[in-house]
């Protein structure tokens, strides 16, 4: 089976104050082209370390990658030299960052920070292209992100930008090179329930149709069943589930999903709470 | 039978400057709201950010000082109690993150015994007062001498509780008191509320943006938008059958892990495309506060 993304049997570790934690247990997922893959878990889960291990963003020390593959499009990641890793990263996959604010430069504009990212992403693509056709390419993502004036847009300064907005170009600058592979980090959270329900729905709109593959990693059940058709469960540094996303809320297997799905309050009513874990 | 927390044409406004302080007008953070509270009962405010849901909590706690209208706790008008003994004991808050609301510095018996000295409880009660405390927030004893940071975020919510509760308040505020915890955690912590406000008979003015959680917690929930209530009622009811567009939108926006609650869900008009803002949506019903439901 060739996915696009294949994480094989990840260990890994941290030391800190001389001592050591392993993180990961022999983590494995597969994320295949076009699909829509959520990986869930609590906070300690090791969901934020996977994705950063993915990513390329482990510093190493504390982390220590003991053991495993990151397989991109038939290539493993960890034995890439470091050029080799920095020009996949932005370009074959980017990311959405979770916290719109903290992501953005404050004293650049949009169109700034959009088009530096697009220079640079270009030349590890052995790309070039004039200023006005960067100009042109960050207007053309702005509005497939669905503002309704890029241009207006791209000359803020982040502060003059809604909560809702602003993750809005961070979802424009993560598809600027045109990636296979969204990896989206808790997008929305930060933001109202009405917003984070556009941004959701913004992003599915874009994944299907650019056909795109997403790696969703939040810790809301909610978020799972809305953004994914197949999910990986993750307590404690090990992938303790993995199921089609219909399947788990259906019929969950492990203890850990059992509970953690009781846990969640319903607008339904009638919580399972006296249940849950101890 | 009085209320244990009536609010009366609450109105607050904040003036507003241009970047060089000079006046510029003033924002109605919260207009002319209204609402009680029924003695052992839990209400929900929900709203989303700017909706003023926490100025209220403020005024109630007499961080802020209403523009407008009155208080009253268990009858009383607070105005002219802030800040004294008598109305610290009547209400007491919970904030919405531990890690901040705790002082790093103090150990847990420190923090909770703040509110004891406060209100002059016999410092030699205080010891077994605080070991009481622990126990009702279903902490170890020995949780007394550990400091915030060698506490979880759950563990640390619990202090928060037994802090508020060692004055023995009858009406509890509680802001987003789970936001900021993992759900299993929270799960735990919202049935410890739910215990200890039936054993000591707790009123709970319960704050958040969750509204399955809300669904879950809060016999009555007022819908907050922009500084007004636009939909109040029993919490079953409104999300059955909201009437107002913008809990249609708030309910239609949740996320949920079944089909049953994605049946409940209202459906929205999409505006070019994508689910509308509060704003477009009010603007395309002509709508721009609505009917409010006793």
């Amino acid at each position: 089976m060739s996915a696009l993304l294949s994480v094989r049997d990840l260990s890994v570790d941290f030391t800190t104050y001389g001592q050591t934690h392993q993180v990961l247990h022999s983590v494995s997922l597969d994320v295949p082209a076009h699909a829509q893959i959520a990986l869930v878990g609590e906070s300690g889960s090791g969901k934020t370390v996977t994705m950063k291990a993915i990513m390329g963003l482990l510093r190493q020390p504390p982390a220590h990658i003991r053991s495993g593959q990151i397989i991109y499009d038939g290539r493993d990641l960890l034995t890439l030299a470091d050029s080799e890793r920095v020009a996949l990263r932005g370009t074959a996959m980017s990311m959405v960052f979770q916290d719109p604010m903290s992501s953005l430069n404050p004293v650049f504009t949009i169109a700034d920070q959009m088009s530096t990212i697009l220079k640079y992403a270009d030349r590890r693509l052995g790309r070039s292209r004039s200023a006005r056709d960067r100009m042109v390419r960050v207007h053309e993502v702005l509005s497939q992100v669905r503002m309704r004036d890029p241009e207006r847009v791209s000359a803020s300064y982040p502060i003059m930008l809604s909560g809702g907005m602003r993750q809005r170009v961070l979802i424009a600058m993560a598809l600027l090179s045109e990636p296979a592979l969204l990896i989206a980090d808790e997008p929305g959270t930060a933001l109202d329930v009405t917003t984070q329900a556009q941004i959701l729905r913004l992003l599915k709109d874009l994944v299907t149709q650019r056909g795109l593959a997403l790696l969703m990693i939040t810790h809301n059940l909610g978020v799972v069943r809305e953004t994914s058709s197949y999910v990986y469960v993750m307590n404690r540094g090990r992938v303790v589930e993995q199921a089609e996303t219909a399947t788990l809320f259906s019929s969950p297997q492990s203890d850990y999903t059992k509970s953690l799905i009781a846990a969640v309050p319903r607008l339904t009513g009638g919580t399972h709470y006296g249940t849950v874990m101890p | 039978m009085t209320a244990m927390l009536e609010i009366r044409n609450l109105t607050k406004t904040f003036p507003t400057h241009s970047a060089f302080g000079r006046p510029t007008g003033e924002v109605k953070a919260v207009a002319d709201v209204s609402f009680a509270i029924e003695k052992g009962q839990v209400y929900g405010l929900a709203g989303e950010s700017g909706s003023g849901k926490s100025t209220i909590a403020r005024m109630i706690m007499g961080l802020t000082r209403p523009t407008a209208g009155a208080i009253l706790i268990d009858g009383q008008d607070i105005a002219g109690q802030i800040g004294t003994r008598a109305h610290g004991r009547r209400v007491q808050m919970v904030f919405q993150n531990p890690g901040a609301s705790l002082n790093p510095r103090r150990t847990v018996a420190q923090s909770i015994a703040v509110p004891l000295v406060a209100h002059g409880f016999d410092r030699a009660e205080q010891p077994r007062r605080i070991a009481d405390l622990l126990d009702m927030v279903q902490l170890p004893k020995s949780f007394a001498q550990r400091y915030p940071h060698e506490l979880s975020g759950g563990q640390k919510q619990r202090v928060a509780i037994a802090r508020a509760l060692a004055v023995a308040p009858k009406l509890l505020v509680l802001d987003e008191p789970t936001s900021a915890l993992d759900v299993s955690v929270q799960a735990r912590v919202m049935d410890l509320l739910t215990d200890l406000g039936r054993a000591l008979d707790l009123t709970f003015l319960f704050i958040s943006h969750d509204l399955s959680l809300m669904r879950n917690f809060a016999q009555k929930v007022g819908i907050l938008y922009l500084g007004q209530i636009v939909e109040t009622g029993p919490t079953a009811e409104v999300f059955m059958r909201p009437e107002h567009d913008y809990t249609r939108l708030l309910l239609a926006s949740v996320p949920v892990i079944s089909t049953e609650e994605e049946a409940m869900r209202p459906i929205i008009p999409l505006i070019d495309g994508e689910i509308p803002t509060a704003e477009k949506l009010l603007a395309l019903r002509g709508q721009a506060t609505g009917k409010v439901t006793p």
